[in-house]
């Protein structure tokens, strides 16, 4: 098939027009196996994807082209493709979709079709933007999912949900008109909109620190970074379950898929320059959110700012590879377990944003202070809160260890110092994890409404099920994904991130 | 032997994973024995290898199983390293566990989460077994943590109850305090050796350590790469194997059923911290600094827990500082490069203290859930097994000579004594003066227990250190109730483990001693550098004095030997012929005794400054940090000023037609005027 | 013989009335259209005497065009009078301020 790729971001949008206005709300039931069966049809295109991806090259695959807008001699294109970096991750969406239309099935009670629909098209668009190769055409659908997202908060959100909407928005919006600029700048000036084509873009040291920052500010909002995350907690609090899995699970990468795609390869030597302060930032990301994520007293904000603080260990793992020039095994391992920690990531806090939303659909309250003793009603679901919370603080043999591990070994070579800060969040994670744990879930019987609280459902069993198992296959055997991801991991650290400054210029990377 | 090595791996985790997922279908019988069975298969596979490796001399297998992952030209696997030392390790985990899986049919036969119970403790024989068979770091830490999970969980396994679920926190956390060490330690050894494989690792030791190469921690203060590599490695084996500052998760983690106290906290898990420096011995015996720091650190925990041991009341803390104290004298043989004194220590050890939980636990379903020793009592007329089986416990534990006990902890201190690095001093008075405090307060509770006279009658007084251990989910016993009656003696699924554990806890060191301490058992695993050999003296005399039982004679002419029979004395005419010394003793030294009743201060500190001062800088950092100056000064800020100045702009806003028309009109003015005057 | 500054003065001083009674007038809505209507008036003055100076018959063609639009203007500005008069009952400019922030 080669169409893959517009299937994959074609099918879902589709589909989810068709629910809006096909089946839509007169006929909730059929809304909803209509998604299902459009979120498992995308799921399944996936198969081929992974199966046929070819895992010894770093060159774009599945690629498709066509002309799109022409402006006097610069073409913008419908341009598509995926490497090492980008497959994992459109798997990734594809899988949470699944999950997400599942997890709304029962919870849902108004406008079930919209948010369906919603999630599909969203779906479709995240998928784009991990598959553009053309800048404009990444421009447009990294912007255009910010419109789901935006609607999904505000309409199916908690009470505070138009300020949280309206920060998400206002915040993520603002990052990317610099992008824009910086885009529109660099097409100019080397006459194309394709990304490869600007990562070979000539580019003095003056113009990458300010392409630099444009780009930083979009994608550190979105990670996000210290201190641009404040928006996060808000956004994840207010959001339905489903939006806080599509948020934490797929969009967060997003930005750091954006460091990875832009900012790396495009600007290497401002890259370096100012991969100090990225460190710092991130670090303190560690360190900080972890402390602040212990004090705080509801459940989704305590995952949300552990997700603060473990995207913090991408970005530093990304930008510690400027501290290990000549040591590309250490670098690698870098990248690796940043790239590893991003889909890691994806399960684990789409798993514990899910095991919050099965209590808070039985309780309404997110409140740590309103449970105690769960594990005495709802022992099913006490095992797998334990298994991900496990992971969560990065317990060996689970997801959450793989990038971890990665980062902090990788982070020793480069400084001593790095390592030590990273490696306190083997501490606060698993003191803010277990905590919260152990008040919502040990301890006895809180009160008459927890002592009423019945089991997982199927429905919910198999969601967290099939995430349980994706966490364990992840720890227990990384190889299946450092393989898609390491030619590509080589072909940045060999090529990507040298110097763009040298007067002589490799014919192989430039 | 590879499918053997798998299956010896893979049968518990089937158990336990059978148990833990099916409990509700195959029911409790279903759980046990699947779960026995996967243990028991190990077990016996255990000592199939153990019997080839020592015996048959087969060959040190070192092979992959899969590869975890391939970074760079970094390969990260999980494999298998069995050699003479793993092979001991897997008989005694393995042999001890199944011993407690028995135990617990009797103990937990009552308890609701039964099924869950045999589950964890199967998985923790699967990452125990992990742990010490691994042939890299990266296994290694997989185990090391799993095995502290599953501590985690069993701790906590009457999750009801605020104690035991504080405790397991608190064991996860200090557990992850070292963890944290150890992790940066394997970071280092990848960083320098470029390799995770302890064989490659340990082959270019030594002529890395050769060139002395040193890193800036801090800068202008160069630090022997080896000695930062060993400490952060040791901070690990600290948390696992509770050693002070590190210890404070051992005691109270006894809130945990007495089976795994027997097993994880006295047999195996914490002892794991002592294999793993045993196993490093390649990379330890480089730096002495290093050497030292264990040193000190072993001895000091040797001698002060085992103060603490003599202030408890509860039978199970008692036991639990006693192997606080014991875990001491292992690490301080690991600082005078004693690396075999240690692990046989280790061995012995586990069958003599897991026999003392055991028995411990016993005497706690003979007395109905009483563990507080004052309240027992001349219970050898009601429970005679557990009588006999605790007294050669306790013989062994204080080191009666011909006990196994004996020939370990004798090897440790002859080893301090011929050491020479620094702290070895310091270590060999600990030692010393630890020998008569374990007599001491081992007999102290053996008295009580077992001898003077009946008092579980009497009205309890002493509430507050009264633990209800096995907590039977729906369990009605009032003291009402329990005290009308007698104790009993345990079931048989109770007491044979005990008799079972007795067997080696006395005669384990006559037929091992020889091999492991004089001859060259270890040849080619533990490593020790010439001007270390500390157990060379040992050798000799043993050749001189001829063999175990001349060792035994001999150690009457002994300082050690009159030290603990003066502990045994000391205790006979403390708590039996005199009980109201002590009292009297505490009030005299009341300031000693309150900072022994405070465990010399290290919780309330942990709790003062670690965790709520975590919680009060969190609190801060957040209403400080994240509420008032990001998003109230810069986000809301920002909206806020954009507001106040459209405030400000929109009274130019006046609605009439005229002024509109006239400031265009202005404005055209002044862009002609511009214009002209411009150009 | 009236020379082209004699046009141009004119037209000027038209246009300042306009803009004078655009400024000062505070009664009534139709005034402002008048003043608008002569400001293109003094517009239109200045282009016919500049076709007759320059001789390009151009600037005679947008005077037809300005009276077109002018003539539609005032139409359409007389139409929302009217609508403004029935709903507001008042055509007086001091009151109709509702475009105030």
């Amino acid at each position: 098939m080669t169409n893959l790729l517009s299937l994959l971001i074609w099918l879902p949008i589709a589909g989810g027009l068709a629910v809006l206005f096909g089946t839509g709300e007169r006929n909730t039931a059929a809304s909803k196996w209509l998604s299902l069966g459009i979120a498992l049809a995308t799921f399944g295109l996936c198969i081929p994807l992974w199966t046929g991806f070819d895992t010894t090259t770093a060159a774009m695959q599945y690629v498709e082209h066509a002309n799109w807008i022409r402006l006097g001699n610069i073409e913008i294109n419908y341009a598509l493709g995926v490497d090492g970096f980008a497959m994992p991750l459109i798997a990734l969406t594809s899988f949470t979709t699944v999950l997400v239309v599942l997890a709304g099935w029962e919870v849902i009670e108004k406008r079930v079709s919209h948010y369906m629909a919603a999630f599909l098209v969203m779906t479709g668009l995240m998928n784009g933007v991990f598959a553009a190769t053309d800048a404009m055409l990444f421009y447009v659908f990294w912007e255009f999912m910010l419109i789901p997202m935006f609607l999904i908060i505000g309409i199916w959100g908690g009470p505070n949900r138009v300020y949280a909407t309206l920060k998400f928005f206002l915040y993520t919006f603002l990052g990317s008109v610099l992008m824009l600029v910086a885009l529109i700048y660099m097409g100019i000036k080397g006459g194309s909109f394709a990304i490869e084509a600007m990562h070979k873009l000539p580019l003095e040291m003056g113009p990458q620190t300010l392409i630099f920052i444009a780009f930083f500010l979009a994608f550190a909002v979105k990670v996000p970074m210290f201190p641009v995350h404040t928006w996060l907690p808000d956004a994840h609090v207010e959001a339905p379950t489903g939006g806080s899995v599509v948020l934490a699970a797929i969009m967060l990468k997003m930005g750091t898929y954006g460091f990875l795609r832009f900012n790396l390869p495009i600007t290497p030597d401002a890259s370096a320059d100012l991969a100090n302060i990225i460190i710092a930032l991130s670090l303190i990301a560690v360190v900080y959110i972890g402390l602040v994520a212990l004090v705080q007293k509801d459940m989704k904000k305590l995952i949300a700012y552990s997700s603060i603080a473990h995207m913090g260990f991408v970005t530093l793992g990304f930008f510690i590879v400027f501290k290990l020039v000549g040591a590309n095994t250490h670098a690698a391992l870098g990248f690796q377990g940043a790239l590893v920690q991003m889909i890691s990531h994806g399960f684990v806090s789409a798993a514990l944003f899910l095991c919050v939303g099965v209590m808070y659909d039985r309780m309404h309250s997110r409140m740590i202070g309103d449970y105690g003793g769960v594990a005495n009603s709802m022992p099913k679901f006490a095992a797998f809160f334990m298994l991900f919370a496990m992971a969560n603080a990065g317990l060996p043999g689970t997801a959450g260890f793989v990038g971890e591990f990665m980062v902090i070994v990788a982070a020793f070579k480069a400084n001593f110092w790095y390592a030590f800060l990273a490696s306190v969040s083997l501490i606060t994670g698993a003191a803010y994890t277990l905590w919260m744990y152990k008040r919502v879930v040990f301890g006895e019987v809180a009160n008459k409404h927890v002592a009423e609280l019945p089991d997982l459902n199927k429905r919910e069993f198999l969601i967290l099920a099939v995430l349980a198992v994706m966490t364990l296959a992840l720890g227990l055997y990384p190889k299946a994904l450092t393989t898609v991801m390491e030619p590509s991991v080589q072909h940045l650290i060999g090529c990507g991130v040298q110097s763009k400054l040298q007067t002589v210029v490799e014919g192989v990377c430039r | 032997m590879e499918n053997i090595y798998l299956a010896v791996v893979l049968a518990p985790l089937i158990g336990s994973i059978l148990a833990g997922l099916f409990g509700k279908q195959i029911g409790r019988a279903g759980a046990h024995t699947v779960t026995i069975a996967g243990v028991a298969i190990a077990a016996a596979l255990s000592v199939y290898v153990f019997y080839q490796h020592a015996f048959n001399a087969a060959p040190v297998y070192n092979a992959t199983v899969y590869e975890w992952a391939l970074v760079g030209d970094l390969s990260m696997n999980v494999g298998f390293l069995v050699d003479n030392l793993t092979a001991m390790m897997m008989v005694v985990v393995t042999s001890v566990s199944l011993m407690v899986h028995v135990y617990t049919i009797g103990y937990m036969h009552e308890d609701p989460g039964y099924q869950r119970f045999f589950s964890y403790i199967s998985l923790f024989t699967f990452s125990m077994l992990m742990l010490v068979m691994a042939n890299n770091f990266l296994q290694l830490f997989f185990g090391w943590e799993a095995v502290g999970l599953v501590s985690y969980l069993l701790i906590g396994f009457w999750f009801k109850r605020p104690t035991a679920i504080y405790a397991n926190m608190k064991a996860f956390l200090v557990n992850r305090v070292g963890d944290f060490g150890f992790l940066l330690g394997i970071a280092g050894v990848l960083m320098y050796f470029g390799s995770l494989d302890y064989y490659t690792v340990f082959g270019k030791a030594p002529a890395f350590a050769a060139g002395n190469p040193t890193m800036e921690l801090f800068a202008g203060h160069p630090w022997a790469v080896m000695t930062v590599i060993c400490i952060c490695l040791f901070i690990g084996a600290m948390g696992k194997s509770a050693q002070v500052p590190l210890h404070v998760w051992l005691p109270d983690s006894m809130e945990g059923p007495t089976p795994i106290s027997a097993l994880i906290h006295a047999a195996t898990m914490v002892t794991a911290g002592v294999f793993m420096v045993a196993r490093m011995s390649p990379l330890f015996e480089l730096s002495e600094t290093a050497l030292s720091f264990v040193l000190v650190i072993g001895a000091t925990t040797a001698l002060f827990m085992g103060f603490l041991g003599l202030i408890q009341n509860d039978i199970k803390r008692v036991v639990a500082y006693s192997t606080l104290s014991q875990l001491g004298y292992m690490v301080v043989a690991l600082g005078v490069s004693a690396y075999a004194a240690g692990v046989f220590h280790l061995m012995t050890h586990a069958f003599f203290k897991a026999l003392l939980f055991l028995g411990a636990g016993s005497v706690i379903i003979g007395m109905h859930h009483e563990q507080d020793i004052r309240a027992m009592g001349n219970l050898k007329k009601y429970m005679p097994i557990t009588w006999i089986t605790s007294l050669l416990g306790s013989l062994a534990l204080i080191g009666t000579p011909g006990f196994a006990g004996f020939y370990s902890k004798d090897a440790i201190i002859e080893a301090v004594h011929a050491s020479t690095i620094a702290g070895s001093g310091y270590a060999y008075f600990c030692v010393l003066v630890g020998v008569f405090i374990t007599a001491l307060y081992s007999f102290r509770m053996y008295f009580l227990v077992f001898h003077t006279k009946e008092r579980f009658g009497e009205s309890h007084h002493h509430s507050a250190t009264h633990h209800d251990d096995a907590h039977h989910g729906s369990h009605t016993h009032g003291h009402a109730h329990h005290e009308a009656q007698k104790p009993h003696e345990s079931p048989w699924v109770v007491w044979l483990p005990l008799v079972a554990l007795a067997i080696p806890s006395v005669c384990v060191a006559w037929f091992f001693t020889e091999p492991m301490l004089i001859g060259d058992f270890f040849k080619g695993v533990i490593y020790v550098a010439d001007n270390h050999n500390t157990l060379e003296h040992l050798r000799e005399e043993w050749h001189h004095v001829g063999g175990a039982a001349g060792f035994a004679l001999h150690a009457v002419q002994t300082l050690p030997f009159w030290l603990a029979l003066g502990g045994v004395v000391a205790a006979y005419v403390l708590f039996v012929m005199m009980p109201a010394v002590p009292k009297k003793i505490a009030e005299v030294f009341s300031p000693i005794y309150k900072l022994m009743h405070n465990k010399y201060g290290f919780d309330d500190f942990n709790q003062a400054v670690f965790a709520n001062g975590s919680v009060a800088v969190g609190k801060k950092l957040w209403h400080w940090g994240d509420m008032t100056v990001i998003d109230g000064m810069m986000v809301n800020g920002t909206a806020r000023t954009v507001g106040r100045v459209a405030a400000q702009v929109r009274k130019l806003q006046s609605g009439y037609l005229y002024h509109y028309a006239f400031a265009m009109i202005i404005g055209l003015l002044v862009f002609f005027t511009w214009l002209y005057f411009a150009r | 013989m009236i020379a082209l500054s004699d046009y141009l003065v004119v037209s000027a001083i038209l246009f300042a009335i306009a803009v004078a009674g655009l400024v000062l007038n505070r009664k009534n809505v139709i005034i402002l259209l008048m003043c608008v209507e002569l400001m293109l008036l003094a517009v239109n003055t200045n282009f016919i005497a500049f076709s007759r100076y320059l001789g390009d018959t151009a600037g005679q063609i947008f005077v037809f065009f300005i009276l077109t639009v002018a003539a539609a203007e005032a139409a359409i500005g007389l139409a929302i009078l009217v609508v403004l008069f029935r709903n507001r009952n008042t055509i007086n400019v001091e009151e109709l301020d509702h475009l105030k922030g």
